[in-house]
């Protein structure tokens, strides 16, 4: 028979294969040209998630039957020279198990959903495809033993959204959405990139394990000094708010909802706004070195709740209603986790995303439920004022409050204004000096004219 | 010098410079195109047995059996070494690819002929080590661009200009270094003139303008060609590199630095295609200058990863783009296209290459990108900070022009613009080196660390000249050294992801 670590580790690895598999066998023919049938990718689907979901129960099972705290899978290394190692490591614990169950659940749930959702829908292929990406970035986030491997589906999970929220690409809104959430994720990724590069350097290593101590999580502690952990510890803060849409990046948060229902759901609902949240609790022990640190993320926590908040009232659309929604229980869990209530933040994450899973998915019908319960009671559902609006008071405060929460903090006009806009008027610029040197260069020839720009240029094209 | 079995470097110099002349006499352009590629392919299969030769007798560097041109000047001009040894079949790989991806809309315009004879330069430039050598053939490789701007009537002064410095320095500045005396490591102001003369090769600030005026005017295929197998880098491995002081060095890796952010903001701001991929282009390549100047194991190791992956990347990069020009003619960044659904194999095909030149998991560029910009990092941490800056910036361009070409809009088309079967092997070769080597790159960076090594070996055995001719001279001299772990081995560290950084040392007198 087999013993506990063979065991474990087949099962670990199936776990981690399965998605890769999935995106492979979706992939490759779409490569070529001969995608496969509508049939035969939800079969692929639903079997790659059953079997890796099974074999995260059968760790979970081998680990509470045996009394382990943490499985640690290393597949070798995927590079060696004499001056650099990248190591293939996978970790199963009391962090990674119960996230990449809930992330296997939810794809399964939504694979099932989108099946019938997008029956027929030209895109079909393109987006199961992006979804198999998506799982497979989430499931090796989730199961990353090295920081380099966390980034690496990071990138992933990033990437496959971006182009989740354009799905809808013969229209512009969406595409434009799309590119702002993916230059938001960039800046989200480089954060991290610095961050793991700063790890190496300060440290000299890259896993988890040797990172936070020899404890399993969460009982880890860091190997960096008190200034050390504020650096890495900013760094990583920002990449956590890039990907969870905390201050200043809540923006792009509404705007991803121009992507279907299933991505909405199982992106911005579940799984990948908790993403920055997960990779607070894997370097928790680096946050509690440094109270600044922990300050920092209750405030940014609070701060983004509190502003979720009023803009969920305030929105015009269910799915943005929704999607602020579920910033706001963002914020709250990132303050649980500044005040290092590890356990309930998890805890927090799992309860959250199933329910906003089922409220996102039941969106589109939200208002025939509606029409549904009118009906049967023969009278409008009565509308009771909220706490908010018994504790705001009504005057010149609110309406200062209500357009705050319209326009949703602002925050991506202050972006647009203070950033962006400066960035590309600066290199615009530069552009016309070129032009200008090249023309004398070249003796006054005129070049062929640069498009004049389209009238429906907006800001919004500004990344 | 160990010799090769057969003289493979001159086969692959000697086939497309010979084919030239029969191509050019033919008089229909189909004609014209499918002897190219027969003769392509010959290059390429030549360059191919070249490596696997080379590597099948484990030795630094080899010449050619029968070596033609040892016999008539007495040295050793064409030899392969651990740098040139994939450059050769990567640079023929791409004049193939740019041949076979070569559609009749541009058939008439774009020269097969000129093509194989600059392919020749290209692969004796790879093939050189001797600097005069190396000298005349990027002189010679300026030509065929110029006689092709002629030939279309486009205005030459600024691509003139530029290449006529570039040649100038080159020659001046190499010419002041042997007036210095070679084994040494030389003052700033002797080596200025062949940096300078690198940075108008390589299109450092501000002397790039060049590249995108030619990009303008010339044909796509021909400017790809003569950007993407960054000869400019090469020209600072072999004449800048072994010579320079830190200083120098220090001075190519800001100025790379800048010129990559300059150029990252620029791709993102470009109002037409052409001027954004070179953009796109200029700042990928100044980052190969960038991990270079840190001349430390890790980081040059990185620089040589992401030249390779950078060239092949942004070559299928620029190849899709032009498939797209053939059908669409230019193409202007300010307005969507929507070209997905008639061709959503390129659209594929350009995500794939483009995320591949920013070094995304799972393509060729990740682990040579990590380990640029650890290398950096490691000499100086705000250049890793900067450089994972510049490829955040690069990453939204490139997402930018897939939406404006391939989305947000419905194109309609009276004719099928899918792609034909050619265009599908180039991109489904591309592809396939992209993903292969982004899963299994053991190989391809265990070579890279070698030819790394190579490199700094030379630069070591320079400083160590230098210090004992000092030493004869008598003086006590503070040089800049690094700690010797630095440059030579560190013993492996099997528990560690990464072996902790050595520290530098600090200026030490030298007392003889």
């Amino acid at each position: 028979m087999f013993d506990y670590d063979t065991l474990s580790h087949a099962l670990g690895l199936t776990v981690v294969v399965m998605p890769l598999l999935l995106l492979s066998v979706l992939g490759l023919p779409s490569l070529l040209g001969r995608p496969l049938s509508e049939r035969a990718t939800s079969r692929m689907v639903q079997a790659s998630v059953c079997i890796a979901l099974a074999a995260a129960c059968g760790v979970l099972a081998l680990m509470l039957s045996y009394g382990t705290r943490q499985v640690v899978i290393e597949l070798g290394h995927w590079v060696s020279v004499p001056h650099f190692h990248f190591v293939v490591e996978f970790e199963f614990d009391r962090l990674s198990v119960p996230f990449v169950m809930l992330t296997l659940t939810l794809c399964g749930t939504i694979g099932a959903f989108a099946t019938r959702y997008l029956h027929r829908e030209p895109g079909y292929n393109r987006f199961f495809v992006l979804f198999a990406l998506f799982m497979a970035g989430m499931v090796v986030t989730s199961l990353a033993g090295t920081i380099e491997a966390l980034f690496a589906g990071w990138e992933l999970v990033g990437i496959s959204s971006a182009l989740l929220v354009a799905f809808f690409q013969e229209r512009p809104a969406p595409v434009r959405n799309g590119l702002r959430v993916w230059s938001v994720y960039r800046v989200s990724d480089a954060a991290l990139l610095i961050a793991a590069i700063l790890l190496h350097h300060l440290t000299g290593e890259g896993d988890f394990s040797k990172l936070m101590g020899s404890g399993p999580w969460p009982d880890g502690h860091a190997v960096l000094t008190e200034g050390q952990a504020i650096g890495v510890g900013l760094l990583l803060l920002v990449a956590a708010a890039g990907k969870s849409a905390l201050v200043p990046f809540s923006g792009w948060l509404p705007r991803a909802m121009e992507g279907p229902t299933p991505s909405s759901a199982v992106f911005y609902g579940a799984l990948s706004v908790h993403l920055g949240a997960f990779l607070l609790l894997r370097v928790s022990p680096i946050l509690e070195l440094s109270w600044v640190l922990s300050a920092a993320v209750v405030a940014l926590g609070v701060v983004t709740a509190t502003l979720a908040t009023l803009a969920c009232r305030a929105q015009t659309d269910i799915k943005s209603s929704l999607s602020f929604a579920s910033l706001a229980q963002v914020g709250i869990i990132f303050a649980e986790i500044g005040f290092g209530l590890h356990y309930i933040a998890l805890a927090h994450i799992i309860g959250h995303a199933c329910l906003r899973t089922l409220q996102f998915l039941r969106a589109p019908s939200l208002l025939q439920d509606y029409r549904t319960l009118e009906n049967a009671i023969g009278d409008r559902l009565p509308r009771l004022p909220g706490l908010g609006g018994r504790l705001i008071p009504a005057g010149g405060a609110s309406v200062w409050i209500y357009r705050l929460a319209m326009e949703r903090g602002y925050l991506d006009a202050m972006l647009d204004r203070f950033v962006a806009k400066p960035l590309v008027r600066l290199f615009r610029a530069f552009d016309r000096l070129e032009h200008k040197w090249t023309d004398l260069l070249s003796g006054g020839h005129r070049r062929e004219p640069d498009p004049a720009l389209s009238s429906t240029d907006r800001l919004d094209d500004i990344p | 010098m160990t010799e090769l079995h057969l003289p493979w470097l001159e086969i692959s110099v000697l086939i497309p410079l010979i084919s030239a002349i029969w191509v050019e006499r033919q008089r229909d352009p189909d004609a014209a195109r499918k002897w190219c590629l027969v003769f392509s392919s010959l290059t390429l299969a030549s360059t191919l047995a070249a490596w696997a030769d080379f590597l099948s007798l484990s030795v630094f560097q080899a010449h050619d059996r029968w070596d033609l041109m040892h016999e008539l000047i007495g040295r050793d001009v064409l030899v392969i070494d651990e740098l040139s040894a994939p450059l050769l079949p990567l640079a023929a790989g791409l004049y193939l690819l740019t041949a076979i991806a070569t559609l009749r809309t541009k058939i008439r315009r774009f020269s097969f002929a000129w093509t194989l004879v600059s392919e020749a330069i290209v692969l004796a430039t790879f093939s050189c080590k001797e600097p005069w050598g190396v000298i005349a053939l990027l002189a010679a490789g300026t030509i065929p661009p110029f006689i092709e701007l002629r030939a279309r009537g486009k205005p030459t002064g600024v691509y003139v200009w530029h290449m006529a410095t570039f040649v100038v320095l080159l020659v001046l500045g190499w010419a002041a270094i042997e007036a210095e005396g070679r084994q040494r490591l030389h003052s700033f102001w002797a080596v200025a003139p062949l940096l300078a003369a690198v940075f108008i090769r390589c299109g450092i600030v501000p002397f790039h303008c060049w590249m995108a005026d030619l990009f303008e005017r010339a044909t796509f295929g021909t400017a790809l060609l003569f950007a993407s197998p960054i000869v400019g880098a090469y020209a600072a491995v072999r004449l800048v590199l072994p010579i320079s002081p830190d200083s120098v060095l220090r001075t190519l890796g800001l100025i790379s630095l800048v010129t990559a952010f300059y150029a990252a903001g620029m791709a993102l701001v470009q109002r037409e295609a052409r001027r954004f991929f070179c953009y796109l282009f200029l700042s990928n390549s100044a980052l190969v200058l960038v991990g270079l100047e840190t001349a430390t194991p890790i980081g040059l190791t990185g620089a040589l990863c992401v030249w390779l992956s950078v060239a092949l990347a942004l070559s299928g990069f620029g190849l899709t783009l032009r498939a797209l020009e053939s059908r669409h003619g230019r193409l202007s960044l300010t307005t969507f296209h929507g070209l997905y659904d008639h061709t959503p194999a390129l659209a594929v095909c350009f995500m794939l290459t483009g995320l591949a030149s920013v070094g995304f998991p799972g393509t060729f560029g990740f682990i040579g990108t990590e380990m640029l910009i650890d290398g950096a990092v490691q000499a100086y941490p705000y250049v890793g900070i900067a450089v994972v800056v510049v490829t955040a910036l690069n990453g939204i361009a490139i997402v930018q022009a897939y939406f404006r070409l391939f989305t947000g809009t419905r194109h309609a088309s009276s004719v099928s613009l899918a792609i034909c079967f050619r265009e599908r092997f180039a991109v489904l070769a591309l592809a396939a080196f992209i993903l292969a080597g982004g899963l299994y790159p053991q190989p391809g960076v265990a070579s890279r660390h070698h030819a790394a090594m190579e490199i700094l070996r030379e630069r070591e055995s320079k400083l160590a000249e230098m210090q004992r001719e000092r030493g004869r001279e008598g003086e006590i001299e503070s040089v800049l050294v690094e700690a010797p772990s630095r440059v030579l081995p560190l013993p492996p560290s099997p528990t560690h992801s990464l072996a902790p950084s050595p520290p530098l040392s600090l200026t030490q007198p030298i007392v003889h």
